[in-house]
This record gives structure tokens, sequence and C-alpha cells, in this order.
């Protein structure tokens, strides 16, 4: 159940202050501004990864300057960790060649948004990265905006960004989760409801419930918000703004994204019995210890059908699996555990997809050809639903097995 | 000049596909650009043609190889109806010029030929002449800068 409404705009006026994506710009200007403003900020956090820093480092020598200050800024090296070939291999060296000759931090032992959130990012922050998935960030209150390698480049060297203050995206989140049901789930149906583009360019604030929520499934929530166009997506903050939606979690199915757009979700009553080639569980949406530990008490001794890859997020959420004993669980039950990374998820590093296969994943998007073959599919869903369709081979309800 | 249409939600995995993401040099990106969702785009294109789309160009992955595969392989402009904004400033960042336009993705056909002047933003097909929406003096002098590195480099400044 779910109701929407666009303000007038004298009301807009009225609430726009209200907005927390403004708040945190408000502060960082030093002075109260308005969405559609131009400004000029310093972020706390600059970073990119193995992907986009290559771009990135040409675009700094091009220009010719410095590093403005070395400590705001971040290498990752997770999308390919560690190289799976030459050209993978020699981008990396690039990035450690630079970040050791300008004294920047390199990180190699998680997802980046899973390392921002762990180690890094505070309430009030400004962060920008060269990865679209830096929205995750948001859940912790910090504003977090992806951007492209030349903006990063830019920043990096002048320490200053250029952003368009956004407008809010007030989503409420009311009633109570039913069992089988996660925040992964709610982000689909969010997805469903606003659309692709529907967040386009705004701040999605999620309230209500969502305050409430452990910051792993707040995580979940601010991660998908690019998925419907956002610049950041946040929790918390007064944001009746521009559009809101109100979404009664309280009997809400679990959801399943079928290709080619996580907008594109349903009931996975819709699509059970798909049948699937491979699981991914993992990445930056859902490879935290409480993903893990859903997985898990599914998991726990049965025997994946499908081909099962199963990729902590962090050196942190692996040591941690460790000591809980689902690692083993994980191997017991004949999946494939991944050093910490991005890998699968755009297929660039193991899990990827023949002409025609299937894949189940609990990552953020299902593109055409993103895992491997442009004839091969991508279905979104929880934790809980991922590891139910690897037991089966087939998109299975999680709720049978609770 | 070639129009090559495409429709609403062009995602940058499309564009440049993560296996083929793995390099900055032009050449390599070229022709890498569509190469498994459209691959008669990467066979067919010429430099000046330009890219006609609905709504939502460029969403998904930050990748700026997206806009640069786009460059180096000859496109002269995008024309969508709507772009995802990450991909909208990574072309201005690149010199890459791109319009919003309501009239032009509905009557533009994939394989029209015509003519593109950027100097007075028309676009002409057959004998249909549409205007195009001048950007913001700082995005023209970007673009002709030939991006916004050259731009800074020129003594130009940003906000």
């Amino acid at each position: 159940m779910y109701s929407r409404s666009s303000k007038t705009k004298k009301a807009l006026e009225e609430c726009r202050r209200l907005g927390l994506a403004q708040k945190i710009l408000s502060a960082k200007a030093g002075r109260e501004v308005q969405p559609g403003e131009i400004i000029v900020v310093e972020p706390d956090i600059i970073f990119a990864h193995d992907t986009t820093a290559p771009l990135a480092i040409e675009a700094i020598e091009r220009l010719g300057r410095e590093i403005a200050d070395p400590t705001r800024v971040i290498f990752f090296i997770d999308h390919v960790v560690p190289p799976s070939n030459v050209d993978a291999a020699t981008l990396q060296k690039t990035l450690r060649t630079f970040a050791k000759k300008h004294g920047i931090k390199l990180i190699a032992d998680g997802v980046c948004h899973q390392i921002i959130a762990e180690r890094l990012a505070r309430p009030g922050m400004v962060i920008v990265g060269g990865d679209s998935h830096t929205c995750t960030s948001g859940a912790l209150g910090a504003f977090a905006a992806g951007m492209g390698s030349t903006d990063i480049a830019i920043a990096m060297s002048t320490g200053k960004i250029w952003l368009r203050v956004p407008d809010s995206y007030g989503i409420r989140l009311e009633g109570t989760l039913p069992l089988g049901v996660g925040a992964k789930d709610i982000a689909l149906k969010v997805c469903s409801l606003v659309g692709d583009a529907g967040a386009d360019y705004m701040a999605v604030e999620y309230t209500g419930l969502a305050e409430r929520m452990l910051l792993a499934d707040k995580l979940t929530l601010t991660n998908l918000a690019v998925e419907m166009g956002a610049k950041t997506g946040l929790v918390g903050g007064g944001s009746e703004c521009t559009k809101t939606l109100e979404l009664d979690v309280s009997d809400l199915n679990p959801q399943v994204a079928a290709p080619p757009t996580p907008s594109n979700a349903k009931p996975v009553q819709e699509v059970k019995g798909v049948a699937v080639d491979q699981v991914v569980i993992g990445t930056c949406t859902n490879g935290r210890i409480e993903d893990l530990r859903i997985a898990g008490t599914i998991l726990k001794g049965r025997h994946a059908e499908a081909r099962t890859v199963i990729v902590p997020a962090s050196r942190a959420v692996y040591l941690q699996a460790i000591s809980e004993g689902l690692i083993e669980t994980f191997i017991e039950c004949g999946a494939f555990v991944c050093p910490p990374g991005c890998g699968p998820c755009l297929g660039r590093h193991m899990g990827a997809l023949a002409p025609g296969e299937v894949c189940l994943s609990t990552s953020n998007r299902n593109f055409i050809g993103r895992m491997g073959d442009p004839s091969s599919k991508i279905y979104l869903a929880s934790p809980a639903t991922a590891a139910a369709t690897a037991v089966e081979g087939k998109i299975t309800d999680p709720r049978r097995f609770m | 000049m070639r129009i090559w249409k495409f429709g609403d939600n062009v995602n940058t995995d499309e564009i440049t596909p993560g296996r083929y993401n793995v390099t900055t040099d032009r050449n390599r990106l070229a022709k890498c650009a569509f190469v498994e969702v459209r691959p008669d785009f990467s066979a067919g294109v010429g430099s000046g043609d330009v890219i006609v789309a609905g709504r939502n160009f460029g969403c998904g992955s930050s990748r700026e190889t997206a806009p640069l595969a786009l460059k180096a392989c000859g496109i002269a402009a995008i024309i969508a109806f709507s772009f995802a904004r990450i991909f909208y400033r990574n072309a201005v960042n690149l010199g890459l010029p791109v319009f919003v336009s309501q009239d032009i993705p509905e009557a533009a056909q994939d394989g029209d030929t015509g003519e593109i002047d950027l100097v007075n933003y028309t676009l002409t097909i057959g004998d249909k002449v549409f205007t195009l929406p001048r950007p913001p003096q700082f995005v023209i002098d970007i673009v002709q800068s030939g991006g916004v590195i050259n731009f800074l480099k020129n003594g130009g400044t940003l906000g």
C-alpha cells in the first residue's frame, strides 16, 4: 500500500529548508543554500577506484597540478582484486605508483562503499567518489554523491567541487516488516514505484521505519538511490519535500527485479520457478555480516543446486563470518567464497555468465549483459531470496525456509 | 551525418561493457562502444554521427569511459529526451556536446541523415530544421575548449 504527492510551489518553499541534504550542504557552505543553487564545497572524502582512478590520474597529470590535500583523498582497489589479468594489473600498478608518489592512502581490502561506511564516513560530511554507488554512505547522514573521473580529478587537485543543491524526494516507510522481508525488498519496491529516473538529480531521504533500522539495512536502502536517478540517498531528516512517497511495508512480499532494470521489481510469487544457473550473494548492496547471517540460516546443512558465489563486502565482514562459522557453512553447501570486492556484480571478476545463463544476485543492477554475455539474464533480490534460490536452483520464496 | 537512434534507459554498461572497460586507450575504447548490444553501431559509426535517444540516457555506472568511447568513435553530439546526471556531467567535462530535446527524439529515425550545426545550434534532417537548446555559456566554453581540463588549463574557473 502506498501513496504519493507533489507539493504546491508555496508549500515547497516552506519545506525545502527542512531537507537533510540541504541542511548538510548549508552547514558545509557556511550559509543557507536552496535547491537549484550551484555551490562550491570542500569535500571531506574524495575517492576513486581501480576502474575510475586511471582516467582521473590522466586528468590530474594533464592539469599539471598537485593533490590539494592528500589526507582527504583515497584510492580503492576493489573492482578486480586481486587482478585477474595483465590489463587489470597494469591499471592497478598505475594507481599504486601514483598513490605512493602523492601520499594518497590506498585501500584494497573491501568494497569502497563498505569501507567508507565501516571506518570513514561521519554525519555531516560531504563525500564525492568516482563510483555511482557513492550514495550508499548517505545512510550515515553524509552527503555522498557519485561522479565521473574528471570531476574527481578536479576535486583531488583543487580540494573543491561544484554541486547543484538537489531537491529532496522524501520516502516515508510505515508499518512493520513481515518475516522473510527486508531492506532489499523495500529498496526494490521503492525503485518500482519511483521509476528508473523518477528521482533524477534529487536527494532521496528515507524516514519513518528506515530510521529505526540497522545500519546494514539503511546502507541497502541508500545504495539503490542511484537506480532511481538520485544524486544521493539519506536516512533521516524531516523531508516532506518536493515529492513524497509513503509506503506501508506490513504486507510487502519478497521482491525480485527481473531484467533489465531494478525498477522491474515484482513479488517473488510472479517469478518463482525460473531456473537459475548462478546465485551471487555480496556486493555493496548486500555483502555485510547481517546479509551473510541471513544466507547462512538458509544454507546451513543444505546443498546449493545453483553455482553459488559469496563475496563478503570487506575484510572485517569476512573475518566476522569466519568467526561465526558462516564461511564453513557456505563452503559445505558447495558455494565459492571469494575475496572481498565487487567482481561478479559488473562481470569483471569471477562468476561471469555464459550465453543464455540466468543469475539471481543480491547486487543492484540487472542491466543486459552486465555480468557476462548479453544473452544472459540477471534477477535482483534479497540475501534470503538468493539463498533459497541457491538451494532450489530456481527462484524460490525464502519464506518456505522460515 | 547519420543518426543512431536509441530508446529509453540506455545504461553505461551497454555503452562500454565491463569486460572491455579495462583501459583508458581511446582507440580500444572506440571499438567497444555498444559492441555487444548494438554491434552494427561499433562497426558502422562514422565521424560526425549523432546519437538520438529517449529518457535517462547514460544511467547506471559512473564510468567515464562511456562518453569517452562515444567521443573517440566520432560521435559529434548526443540529443536525448533526458540524461542521467553523472553521464551528463561527464560528457560536458570531456567536451562531448549533449542536448536535451523533446521533439527530436520523437521525430528522428534510426539511419536518418542530415547536418548538425554546433555554431548555430540546429539539426537538419531532410527538409526539417530543429533548434537545439543553447547550453549555458560556461558549458559552451568547456565544450569549445575540448573539455574541462583544457578549459581550466586555459585559465577558466569553475563556480
